[in-house]
């Protein structure tokens, strides 16, 4: 069969407030190619994607599709061209039907156009399923399926559109191998056919087994483009990574024979964790690395009991401990900064005393019940002088605050608790770069003065930068644990592709 | 995201004391003058509205069951919930109040404590049904609504249970004068807003009420035991409802079975007009006796206008649409993001 350009996009920007997403990018799709996109969590795969397929409207740039030059200016007409795409989070309905999904917005009708006809729409659905073998019942409930087959519904769903270009964004983040085998036979049904499969992915092993060509972005911007063949893992991660990495590095305000603050062993979850142990010491930032759905943050929400236990003991200054919930976890002071500050850490519509003294409150009162105002105003001036908080007085609204602001209120919650173990999840997500690094100054002076950090974060970077030892998780499991000075983006990216633990 | 606004110190120090409140509490400055615009409205239509008998006895009398019953739902509204149960709780507390003050003789202490127990009894049955049971405060509240309507109908076996002979000066509760010319549940009225003003604004719970409803995630995850206050919270409620129930009873000189239900859309409703928020983490007690105060003088004006029952009600709804409306409008205006 012989292969034509499909798809080609040329100079595409795309800028948000304050974040240039893309800059410049190519792209090129062939009729019967599955041409895989890679790159950091950031680097703007799925921005591209969603210009691609209508979601999103690139600044400039070119689209040529099928020879034609072509404007998406919405998911509509993407699929009127025939663009269809597979979210990485999953767009179904759960108390509809695995029919009524696929062909949701498209149902057939009887004569008048008024009831619906279901036997028709099952009878199309089993037909759909039955050709990409997919083990599916065109009458359940997609909210009783297991997240694999949903999965598997929203594939069937892109190909019924009978488009095209097929886009799967992490397709196989939650599937099993076996599933994952089933989905390539499906793609290479697709690719037999002469669709064009733009594959994202974090799993780089998988790119070998199914692609064909190997486009790698970074930091928003085009790096390369290789052929799967004449392309190995290692080469894939060093475009990926290719930055340089900030070169003050954190002196260490610890010692190997430091107190050992918290200790835990073989904490597994109900879903994701496996066995995690680790040990955490006095005046030390842990690192946390890993891909996304590695299970990071579902290791905090575990340690703190947010989210049930499995199995798994806790140890803090070597005596035993049970947290149970949110409230225990405060009480050993443990204190969590989610990276969601919006939905998990502040009260937005309060103040920043308020928010300040959340977690201390009955530090503030007196023996009825009463508050102390003054008290918690003078705290909370005092972190803001401490933290430098920008804000015009402590009365100002949380939601008023910057990103970065907003996070250093957070932080004087935990403070104002005398927290002695600190978990920062992504601590500087949504912050802009100068503000970065005011966050990593005080996580550093938050280290030399005795509290223990945990540090999760998807920016390499900045792991390297911070941490005192890395641990690099992949699918529910720690892979490694590094010193800082033997560790490189190349072997963490490594530890967080590996999908079995290398005895080694 | 990023264009977040900052308010900057000179756009504080530019505005005086009093502007900095208009503009912080502008939802209550407009319900207070609306209430004042009203009040005038009714005054120039027919000077007999603002004689003193009708502002004690008709308009603030007939506050006093559905102020008290507002002020208790205000702080479960503060944390985002809702409860149904207030209006047949408050025939069942004045059921039990008169099942046992007849049965036992209890003196007016007496009475009053069962009331308010009873009251924070539904409460904490809300409260675990929430919490531990995790059904939406509209469902579990329907529920007890129910419940508690049967059960007055059951122990009063359907029939009124009149005071005269039980207990002493019950009837003085709401109808004695403590401070003349001023009816008791009035002052009871206005004491019990001024306690719950204290509670909402200066105390531990109260501040728990304002951060669940800002963010219960958020307030879990920094520690608070956020079931335990959400059963105190609408335990308090009850304790409330409890009171409302004690008043009524004085003031009919009985406690009626089936008289109760729809007074908590009407003390919903007074919540709503005073500026609470329906989404919780925003609202104050000086903003709900304001909304009481508005429909009790849009009820009475009305009837002093001789404007039909059927008519008042439709007053009232429109009045409703307006002030949440105003309300958006307003907050929109002024870059809310919630």
């Amino acid at each position: 069969m012989t292969t034509a350009q499909l798809l080609s996009l040329e100079g595409v920007c795309k800028e948000f407030p304050g974040v240039k997403a893309l800059n410049n990018v190519h792209f090129e799709l062939n009729t019967g190619e599955v041409h895989a996109l890679v790159g950091e969590n950031g680097a703007g795969k799925s921005t591209l994607m969603k210009i691609l397929s209508g979601i999103y409207k690139k600044d400039s740039g070119n689209i040529t599709y099928q020879g034609k030059q072509v404007n998406v200016s919405s998911p509509n007409e993407a699929q009127h061209l025939g663009i269809s795409i597979i979210h990485q989070e999953l767009n179904l309905m759960p108390h509809l039907t695995v029919a009524e999904n696929i062909f949701i917005g498209r149902e057939d009708r009887r004569k008048g156009r008024i009831f619906l006809n279901d036997t028709k729409l099952n009878a199309a659905t089993t037909a759909l399923l039955e050709e990409l073998k997919l083990n599916l019942n065109s009458t359940d409930l997609v909210g009783g399926l297991s997240i694999a087959k949903q999965q598997m519904v929203e594939i069937a769903k892109a190909v019924s559109y009978r488009g095209e270009v097929i886009i799967m964004d992490e397709p196989t983040s939650s599937l099993t191998p076996a599933e994952t085998e089933s989905l390539f036979t499906i793609i290479r049904t697709l690719k037999a056919a002469g669709k064009g499969v733009v594959y994202i992915s974090h799993r780089l092993e998988e790119l070998a087994q199914i692609s064909d060509r190997i486009t790698i972005l970074r930091d928003g911007e085009y790096v390369k483009t290789l052929q799967t063949k004449e392309s190995s893992i290692a080469e894939v991660i060093s475009l990926m990574v290719g930055r340089t990495v900030d070169q003050d590095q954190r002196p260490a305000a610890f010692t190997s024979d430091s107190e050992t603050i918290l200790r835990v062993e073989g904490l597994s979850t109900h879903n994701l964790l496996k066995d995690i142990s680790f040990e955490l010491k006095r005046g030390e930032i842990l690192g946390f690395a890993g891909l996304m759905g590695a299970g990071r943050t579902e290791l905090a929400r575990a340690l703190i009991g947010a989210d049930p236990k499995t199995a798994g003991k806790v140890f803090l200054k070597g005596r035993e401990v049970v947290i149970k919930n949110p409230s225990d976890a405060v009480k050993e002071g443990i204190g969590y900064l989610s990276e969601d500050r919006k939905r998990f850490g502040l009260l937005l519509i309060q103040n920043v005393t308020f928010n300040v003294i959340l977690a201390s409150i009955p530090k503030f009162k007196n023996k009825l019940g009463f508050m102390k105002v003054r008290p918690a105003a003078g705290i909370t001036r005092d972190a803001i002088t401490q933290l430098s908080i920008r804000t015009p007085s402590e009365n100002q609204y949380a939601k008023n605050l910057s990103g970065g602001n907003q996070q250093k209120v957070v932080i004087a919650k935990w403070l104002t608790r005398d927290c002695d173990i600190l978990i920062f999840d992504e601590p500087t997500r949504g912050i802009d770069v100068g503000a970065k690094d005011e966050i990593y100054k005080l996580l550093s002076k938050l280290a030399s003065t005795g509290k223990s950090i945990i540090m999760i974060s998807s920016e390499l970077p900045e792991v390297l930068r911070m941490s005192d030892r890395i641990a690099v998780m992949c699918s529910g499991r720690i892979t490694g644990i590094l010193e800082n000075k033997d560790a490189d983006q190349n072997t963490i990216m490594q530890y967080a592709t590996m999908s079995e633990i290398n005895p080694n | 995201m990023a264009d977040v606004k900052i308010v900057t110190e000179t756009d504080l120090q530019g505005s005086s004391k009093l502007k900095e409140f208009v503009r912080r509490e502008i939802g209550q400055v407009l319900a207070l003058g609306s209430l004042v615009v009203l009040f005038a409205f009714f005054s120039f239509m027919r000077p007999v509205f603002y004689s003193w008998a009708n502002v004690s006895n008709g308009i603030l009398m007939s506050t006093t069951v559905t102020g008290l019953l507002a002020i208790g739902i205000t702080f479960v509204i503060i944390t985002g919930g809702i409860d149904l149960s207030i209006g047949t709780g408050t025939a069942l507390c004045a059921i039990m109040v008169g099942k046992l003050v007849v049965a036992w003789h209890l003196n007016l202490v007496g009475g009053i404590i069962v009331g308010v127990t009873m009251g924070a009894f539904v409460g904490v049955v809300n409260g675990i049904l929430i919490t531990v049971l995790r059904l939406p405060p509209f469902i579990a509240t329907l529920a007890t609504m129910k419940a508690a309507q049967g059960l007055a109908l059951i122990i009063s076996h359907m029939r009124p249970i009149h005071f005269a002979d039980g207990v002493k000066g019950w009837d003085g509760i709401a109808q004695g004068n403590l401070i003349p010319q001023i009816p008791n549940g009035v002052t009871i009225l206005f004491v019990g807003a001024t306690v719950a003003s204290i509670i909402l604004n200066k105390t531990v719970l109260g501040r728990y009420t304002f951060a669940i409803g800002s963010n219960s995630e958020a307030t879990k995850l920094s520690g608070v035991r956020v079931n335990r206050w959400l059963i105190t919270i609408y335990a308090l409620c009850g304790a409330y409802v409890g009171l409302a129930a004690v008043v009524l009873t004085s003031r009919l000189g009985s406690a009626q079975p089936d008289l109760g239900l729809g007074y908590e859309l009407e003390a919903i409703a007074a919540v709503i007009i005073g500026g609470t928020s329906i989404l919780g983490g925003k609202g104050s007690i000086r903003g709900t006796i304001i909304g009481a105060l508005i429909m009790s003088v849009l009820i009475n004006g009305l009837r002093i206008l001789e404007l039909q029952q059927e008519w008042q009600y439709v007053v009232v709804g429109v009045v409703i649409v307006f002030a949440v409306w105003s309300d958006n409008v307003r907050r929109r205006r002024a870059g809310d993001v919630s």
